[in-house]
């Protein structure tokens, strides 16, 4: 986490492409809470962020969540602050989606959907990957 | 004996080691991230459904809604709450989790 810290503040004025890529599930580990809160920390460095979303990562966008019953925060709700944070480059991967039986129309925020080979390239132009 | 899977069929092998372990008549209980498994147009679901021939699956509904998969869970499988969980435990004379 340091290395990412130290390219942030890399220079004044210097923007690099940092991409997020979430691929757990919620609630099972804590790597979609803590990545969640890594990306929203990111915002505060004015970069060109993107966040990813593959595997079970595409679970960390559902609407409908309740989480009472497990007594743990939801924070899913969260994924809609992204945009106030200037965070709006959200991808998922369409075979990851379609694999858990997943449409855009379930998912609590506007993606941009991406097959397999336009997510390969997009990982591939970024200075920072950074994993969840 | 009621096996018990907590990992997510998409990312760990213990639900397929489970049916391939679990004998006729056996309980199947999935929480946390396993209950995907037992949800519409998951990976897994032909794999359940086709484990409902000779097991029962149940699933932990809180589990479930957490994860906004409520509206979601295949034909058959059965949701328990947490008090459902304790009755499954104390019905079965082991219980087997498939870490």
């Amino acid at each position: 986490m340091s290395d990412m810290m130290d390219d942030m503040e890399g220079g004044e004025g210097v923007v690099k492409k940092f991409m997020f890529v979430n691929r757990k599930a919620p609630h099972g580990t804590i790597y979609a809470l803590e990545g969640l809160e890594v990306v929203l920390i990111s915002a505060a460095f004015d970069q060109d962020v993107s966040m990813v979303f593959t595997d079970d990562g595409v679970y960390e966008l559902i609407k409908g969540v309740n989480t009472k019953g497990i007594e743990v925060k939801d924070f899913s709700k969260t994924y809609r602050a992204l945009e106030g944070y200037d965070i709006e480059k959200l991808y998922v991967e369409k075979a990851s989606m379609e694999a858990r039986g997943l449409t855009e129309d379930d998912l609590i925020v506007d993606v941009t959907v991406l097959d397999s080979a336009e997510m390969a390239s997009l990982m591939a132009e970024q200075d920072v990957v950074i994993s969840f | 004996m009621l096996h018990i899977v907590n990992k997510s069929a998409t990312e760990r092998n213990s639900l397929e080691s489970c049916l391939r372990m679990a004998t006729k008549g056996s309980a199947v209980l999935l929480i946390e991230d396993a209950v995907y498994a037992a949800t519409k147009g998951s990976a897994a679901a032909a794999k359940i459904q086709a484990a409902m021939a000779d097991l029962q699956i149940y699933a932990l509904g809180p589990d479930m809604e957490a994860r906004g998969m409520a509206g979601r869970v295949l034909d058959g499988v059965k949701l328990v709450d947490y008090g459902g969980f304790v009755d499954l435990v104390t019905e079965h004379s082991t219980c087997q989790s498939w870490l």
